[in-house]
């Protein structure tokens, strides 16, 4: 199985990502803890990033309401974890079918119903806005005050209870943003994966050739809403305390998109470079202004938003293309339309 | 509760929504014609608020007479906009012309939030603590006004397009692409037409909406995505269609905070969109989709 | 879509270290600065940006007065090290991490119980003291940390001064409620106040009853509804807990419905803070708020307000400045008697500490051993022509409550 994912795989690009694996597991021994908690948000993003790639890179549908799962599987193995003490590993899978339950749901309703385009994605903020709301007055799980987990001694790292240091979380979202970026490749590989990028290019034609266009949406919307899912949990165990009003947060769902659109939809690295470029912009235009003494409220956003004005109009497919023609990664990455 | 509550409330909820029902005129007339995703409605419409917010602070003048100039400008930025920016976006993909608004939204924002500062600012006109007493109804007077000024530009805006044979060529190109270039229209001046319009539209809301509600640099996207779910309820291409989803909004959340929890009543107006995309995406009062 | 304010969340990318300056500040990891002599640096976490910018520039006033006044007192001055916390629990997290790497000794922060709650576990984390200065959700204290101070009550505090004040009030006016209408913003800080409402106000005995609870979306535009609710129970006052631009439109509301409750009981921000006086004018004048506030005859209180008046003319006095100012005051008396940087030895003398000529009401500052200050005593303030006077509790006051509140017709 191991040959069939590297056949076709140019050598330098095994070689590259081998390096880029090896900086980034022995990155704790050289950054302090402050740049390792930097790198973990990278990653966090990096890893949910593809998850919501699979559904619009790969399958061509723009979700606008991606927070929702994150939120889904961070309430449940947090509400699992204060209530009943069950551990976050145990409470994974429950929080993976009940973010997938609803990812099924949305895609049924819309897909049964032929809603596409920005009317699907209007439907997706529909149902976390909708979610938000009525988790600010679900107070089994804390409401709008918040579900707030005990946080317990950081001298021994608890890896079954996700309690400890944060060079453990560390590792668990690189072990996941790894993970993820394997299954991705897989995919995109896989006969699922060659019909969804014919249902992404054109869906008419797709149909008219006989791929049932409705089956393999519903699988596209259910793994990446199952995927999502872990990164809730990590969420939870990680910053300990959770709002509605901050999980289901529409903007939160503007920031996951951000990345792979940047990085390039549909790319296997969109993803994962995107986070990279985007968090270090926002920190190099925040030294910049520091040392300018521009350091107003809201500049840094202004050139941030500037920034990415640039890229949308420039750069329509992201980022990674030219990068990958300049690496010379022949890999076939489909140029998405 | 006696029964002139849920009257105060549904009159309220009705004004309200007429003026909610204006902005998403402008966002119709955008989406309809032009198809582009704005995802910066709400933030042009802010644009609009502050700038009303300017000129009563500094002249006095009441944002309802201000009205038309503030149309205006708007106007002026939509149509600039629309011919320098957004052009090259109509014929590429949703995503990228909602990542182009989002970015166009960030900017916005937070240079509002850069000139005027994080503290919300209103308009207080002499009149902004009058209401009506009518037996055992009141009725708010910034409300009654606002909302009469919305029918009436919307009403200005049916005229032009039924009458005026610029609104009957915008019409036309939003009904068959090329057979307006065809017979010959201009269609990128007439986009760009499209879009200022919307704009002016939305600048007409903001300066009417302003004594209405505080504004503040984040107020945009939530009145956004109100616009979406207005437009998408009442009917995509359809002008009255627009302000009968507004004042169903409108109406709908000041009844569900009446009957239920105020906290919960956006709840409604989100199943009400869930309900209409499902079982008849065209909206109340669109056209079918082919 | 619900907006960039709430927990203005927006783009939140952390600093990876793209330009040069920033490398070698990592790379470098100054040690701690240890023994007296040098100014403790003190990270001072704030929103500076997003739905609480202005709270948290109103907060940072507090900071800049605090080393003039430090100077004048004996006590040794602070280096303080700045950080915004952009209204966000990442960023507060990221920047906590930051400050430390640049060799913060000391925290102070952050205003929102969500913010401060991420701060505290990095500190705990780090062994890094940490002094709260606003934050009121229990929870923060109760996590068994050693290295986390509050120098602010808790809401079941804020309460029952809240209870005890009323009673107070409406003892000395004669004229008391039969009923009121309790209206709260449904976020962190009015939950917290409903759910303890519950909880505190049987062991009062209070002379009302509660008629109704009508909770509303911190985001609304628009209060018309639930002030219709309100007003159609009946009820004789207004209990209530909001932020300031809900306080504003629930008075634009209650003058526009023509209803002039017997008085507006606020336990919470917003009906005495500056914007809604200067808004509002005359009709802004009566509502008592009942919150942590300063002792106006405390020595130290004067000369705070003092020099606020000198710096920052016509703004007055408020919970912001005073518990800044105090958790700045609270490092620097622990600093002094400690005589090390030592965040170990420095969260001992913390936990020693006892300061009985500070601001706000009550006996003074001390922590039990959880690290919340349970001595605190909160006040009732009341508008008037303004300005703000401090009613109740007795021996801390300046003036004598108005109650009932003189109907919104009356004043036009």
């Amino acid at each position: 199985m191991i040959a069939r994912l590297l056949h076709g795989v140019p050598r330098h690009a095994l070689v590259l990502l081998a390096v880029v694996l090896a900086i980034l597991v022995a990155a704790p021994v050289f950054a302090n803890d402050y740049l390792l908690t930097v790198l973990i948000i990278i990653l966090y993003f990096a890893y949910i990033g593809q998850a919501w790639n699979i559904l619009m890179g790969f399958a061509g549908q723009l979700s606008l309401g991606h927070a929702l799962y994150v939120g889904l599987g961070a309430y449940t193995t947090a509400a699992l974890y204060v209530h009943f003490g069950i551990g976050p590993w145990l409470g994974m899978p429950v929080a993976i079918l009940i973010s997938v339950a609803c990812g099924a749901v949305i895609g049924f309703l819309a897909f049964r119903f032929g809603v596409g385009g920005v009317y699907f994605a209007i439907l997706t903020i529909a149902f976390c806005e909708f979610t938000r709301i009525g988790f600010d007055h679900f107070d089994w799980v804390g409401g709008s005050s918040g579900l707030f987990l005990p946080v317990a001694n950081y001298t021994r790292n608890d890896l079954l209870n996700l309690r400890g240091q944060p060079v453990m979380f560390y590792y668990v979202i690189l072990a996941l943003t790894a993970g993820a970026f394997v299954m991705c490749h897989a995919l995109l590989r896989s006969r699922v994966g060659y019909y969804w990028q014919a249902i992404r290019e054109d869906e008419l034609a797709a149909r008219s050739l006989g791929i049932n266009t409705f089956r393999y949406k519903m699988i596209a919307i259910i793994i990446s809403s199952g995927m999502t899912a872990p990164a809730g949990v990590f969420y939870a165990f990680y910053y300990n305390n959770l709002f509605p009003e901050q999980t289901f947060f529409i903007l939160r769902s503007i920031e996951i998109i951000l990345g792979p659109i940047i990085g390039g939809i549909g790319t296997l690295f969109g993803p994962v470079i995107g986070a990279f470029l985007l968090t270090g912009l926002s920190e190099a235009l925040q030294e910049l202004l520091t040392a300018y003494g521009l350091d107003t409220p809201g500049a840094k956003r202004v050139f941030y938003g500037v920034c990415l004005l640039f890229v949308v109009m420039v750069l329509p497919h992201g980022i990674w293309p030219p990068i990958a023609r300049l690496l010379r990664l022949g890999r076939r990455e489909t140029p998405e339309a | 509760m006696p029964a002139d509550i849920y009257l105060n409330v549904a009159i309220s909820g009705l004004l309200t929504g007429l003026v909610y029902g204006l902005m998403a005129l402008g966002l119709s007339v955008i989406f309809g014609v032009v198809r582009v995703v704005n995802f910066a409605h709400g933030e042009m419409m802010t644009i609009a608020m502050y700038l009303a917010v300017v000129l009563f602070a500094h002249f006095g003048l009441d944002p309802l007479v201000m009205m038309l100039p503030i149309a205006a400008v708007l106007f002026g930025v939509g149509y600039v906009l629309q011919l320098t920016v957004i052009n090259p976006f109509i014929s590429r993909p949703e995503h990228s012309q909602f990542m182009l608004m989002v970015a166009m939204a960030i900017i916005i924002v937070n240079s509002l939030l850069m000139i005027f500062g994080p503290d919300a600012q209103s308009v207080q006109v002499s009149y902004s603590f009058d209401s009506f007493a009518i037996g055992r109804l009141i009725v708010d007077a910034t409300k009654l006004y606002a909302g009469l000024a919305a029918i009436l530009v919307a009403a200005a805006l049916f005229a032009f397009f039924k009458f005026a044979p610029l609104g009957k060529a915008i019409r036309a190109c939003a009904d068959n692409y090329t057979g307006a270039l065809v017979v010959g229209l201009d269609v990128k001046r007439l986009y760009a037409l499209s879009f200022g319009l919307g704009a002016a539209c939305v600048g007409a809301a903001g300066a009417i909406i302003v004594l209405i509600v505080d504004v503040t640099p984040p107020l945009g996207p939530a009145y956004t995505l109100l616009a979406f779910v207005i437009v998408i309820v009442g009917g995509l291409g359809s002008m009255p269609g627009a302000l009968l989803g507004g004042v169903l909004i409108g109406l709908t959340e000041a009844m569900a905070g009446l009957f239920f929890t105020p906290s919960a009543k956006s709840m409604f107006a989100f199943a009400i969109l869930v309900l209409v995309l499902l079982f008849r995406p065209q909206g109340i009062m669109g056209k079918r989709l082919t | 879509m619900a907006e960039f304010r709430n927990a203005s969340t927006a783009l939140n990318r952390r600093r990876l270290l793209a330009s040069a300056a920033a490398v070698t500040t990592v790379i470098a990891a100054p040690a701690l600065v240890r023994g007296q002599g040098a100014a403790l640096k003190v990270g001072v976490l704030l929103p500076r940006s997003g739905a609480q910018a202005g709270i948290g520039q109103d907060c940072f006033r507090g900071v800049e007065l605090a080393n003039p006044i430090f100077k004048s007192i004996g006590l040794p001055e602070l280096e303080i090290m700045s950080a915004d916390t952009e209204t966000n629990v990442e960023v507060a997290r990221s920047r906590a991490e930051k400050l430390i790497a640049d060799g913060a000794q000391l925290l102070m922060g952050a205003f929102d119980s969500g913010q401060s709650s991420a701060i505290a576990q990095v500190a705990e984390q780090k062994g890094i003291p940490f002094v709260i200065n606003i934050a009121a959700a229990p929870p923060i204290t109760e996590q068994g940390y050693k290295f986390v101070f509050r120098n602010f009550p808790t809401a079941g505090m804020i309460l029952s001064d809240a209870f005890a004040n009323q009673k107070e009030v409406f003892a000395a006016s004669g004229k008391e409620p039969k009923s009121v209408v309790f209206l709260h913003v449904n976020d962190t800080f009015g939950m917290a106040m409903k759910n303890g409402v519950g909880a505190v106000m049987p062991k009062f005995n209070m002379p009302y009853e509660i008629k109704e609870t009508i909770s509303y979306d911190p985001t609304a535009r628009d209060l018309s509804v639930e002030v219709s609710k309100a007003k159609a129970t009946g009820a004789d006052a207004l209990l209530v807990v909001s932020r300031l631009n809900d306080a504003i439109l629930l008075t634009r509301e209650l003058v526009k419905q023509r209803w002039s409750p017997m008085g507006i009981l606020s336990m919470g921000p917003g009906w005495y803070e500056d914007q809604y006086l200067k808004t509002l004018a005359k009709l802004g004048d009566g509502p008592l708020s009942f919150v942590p506030w300063y002792d106006p005859n405390k020595k130290l209180s004067k000369q705070l307000e003092a020099a606020l008046e000198k710096r920052y003319p016509g703004v007055n006095m408020n919970t912001n400045h005073i518990y800044t100012f105090e958790a700045l005051l609270v490092a620097a008396d622990a600093y002094k008697r400690a005589k090390t940087a030592d965040p170990k030895a420095l969260a001992d003398a913390i936990r020693a500490t006892n300061i009985t000529e500070n601001v706000s009401t009550g006996p003074g500052i001390s922590f039990d051993e959880k690290g919340q200050n349970v001595k605190l005593k909160n006040a009732a303030i009341q508008n008037r022509g303004g300005k703000l006077v401090t009613v109740a509790p007795k021996g801390a006051t300046n003036a004598k409550a108005e109650w009932p509140m003189t109907a919104y017709d009356k004043r036009r």
